[in-house]
């Protein structure tokens, strides 16, 4: 596949003769790979792709994408690593490395807007804020927070347990719809 | 000794792990069959990165699954709080919560580690053993504060695993050339920390703290296992060493 010139001019001073897409192009590629868990949000919108930077020129470029894995035991960053090469692989980038790094550790305030409203639509609750730098050790007289039903909307939740169908979301029930529901857990 | 310090954190993540995972399949309700497997992945993959930086620092071509697989029990590092065989929920729930507990204040100091990479993998683990610990010391209250027969079962595995504390905060060499080095913590200084966790739990569980241990059982960290880890590590290692080699 032919790839089309670099749009933006910063790219396009780099890159003269060779017909490499631009940085931009890349994120605009990434944006489109669903996440393998969630497949309703894409790996961008997840937070999971921290960068996008060509390496050396010519036909020897080669295309650097940084990853960070969600939690440290996601079997799913293996998976991710995978699907980044095959679509890049499809629109005829080929040489592509693929960098996993710990730090900054990844949050879930690097959930994009749109990737949290999927993730309503899809029946998740989004993760609300971080509760300081840790969340706090016990819940008990703590205040408790209140996790709206993706379903319903209706605020009479409550928690069935820290931890549901995934290390990244808790499994809560509605009291008005009866559903359960899993919440994608502020980290 | 940096490597023997790193070995340590990325043991107990990894046997414990393990007990969690035979342990999935038989756990009273289906949500804390997630939930223990959910907790198990996490120190799996905590366990992983630990042991990929101590095969790096050690420099002799090991990566994290040769260390996991090929080394034997007296080259493995956790405590023995991990390896203790599983019992009943109530002792699931007490030999997590301790760990948690003590596993929180260990990766918090290590996030003020000098080394870089020490501190990277601290604060992506840190952050998710808080959920760890808040969901383990959740049951320790429940079951303590439930049923007379729920609390005599949380009283008496709080009892039995109460003498495998203490090796938790035991620093020897190791401990200090790790701490000097910017890659470790002293554990003897988090004790009064994770005193605090432990007894307001325990009290608001309507427990009672036992005495301190006249017989503390130590050794773990240097390799001085009881018999119970052997058996893991046949489960653990079978098939790696009867098919060296063999790839997913």
């Amino acid at each position: 596949m032919v790839s089309l010139p670099p749009r933006d001019g910063s790219a396009s001073a780099q890159t003269t003769l060779s017909s490499r897409p631009s940085v931009a192009e890349v994120w605009t590629w990434l944006g489109e790979v669903p996440d393998p868990e969630i497949p309703v949000i894409s790996l961008v919108d997840l937070g999971i792709v921290r960068g996008v930077e060509w390496m050396g020129d010519g036909d020897n470029a080669t295309l650097l994408v940084r990853i960070t894995p969600t939690y440290s035991g996601c079997p799913a960053t293996q998976v991710i690593a995978g699907d980044i090469k095959d679509a890049l692989a499809a629109r005829g980038v080929l040489r592509v490395t693929i960098e996993t790094s710990l730090s900054p550790a990844w949050t879930t305030d690097w959930l994009s807007d749109i990737g949290r409203e999927r993730l309503r639509d899809y029946g998740i609750a989004p993760p609300g804020t971080r509760e300081e730098v840790l969340v706090p050790l016990t819940r008990r007289g703590a205040p408790v927070a209140t996790i709206a039903c993706p379903r319903c909307g209706s605020s009479r939740t409550r928690l069935v347990s820290e931890f549901g169908s995934t290390p990244c979301k808790a499994h809560y029930a509605c009291m008005e719809c009866l559903e359960p529901f899993d919440y994608f857990k502020p980290i | 000794m940096l490597v023997e310090s790193l070995l340590r954190l990325g043991d107990n993540g990894l046997i414990l792990s393990h007990r969690l995972s035979e342990a999935v399949g038989k756990q009273p309700i289906l949500e804390e069959e997630l939930a223990s497997a959910n907790v198990a992945l996490d120190l799996l993959g905590q366990a992983r990165l630990w042991l990929t930086l101590a095969g790096e620092i050690e420099g002799e071509g090991r990566d994290a699954d040769a260390l996991a697989f090929f080394r034997d029990v007296r080259a493995f590092r956790n405590a023995l709080l991990v390896e203790q065989p599983n019992g009943d929920f109530a002792f699931l729930v007490a030999r997590q919560f301790f760990f948690d507990a003590w596993h929180h204040l260990v990766l918090r100091g290590l996030t003020r580690a000098a080394d870089h990479r020490v501190r990277e993998i601290a604060t992506k683990a840190s952050k998710e053993v808080a959920y760890h610990v808040r969901r383990s010391g959740d049951w320790v209250v429940r079951l303590g504060d439930g049923t007379d027969e729920s609390h005599r079962r949380m009283q008496a595995a709080v009892n039995e695993l109460w003498p495998y504390v203490d090796e938790l905060f035991m620093d020897d060499e190791t401990d200090v050339a790790a701490q000097a080095a910017g890659m470790g913590v002293l554990h003897a200084p988090l004790r009064a920390a994770w005193d605090s966790i432990v007894h307001e739990t325990l009290v608001a569980a309507t427990l009672t703290v036992p005495a301190a241990s006249k017989w503390p059982q130590r050794g773990g960290k240097q390799g001085r296992h009881g018999e119970h880890l052997g058996y893991v590590l046949a489960d653990l290692q079978y098939l790696q060493r009867a098919y060296p080699g063999q790839a997913w």
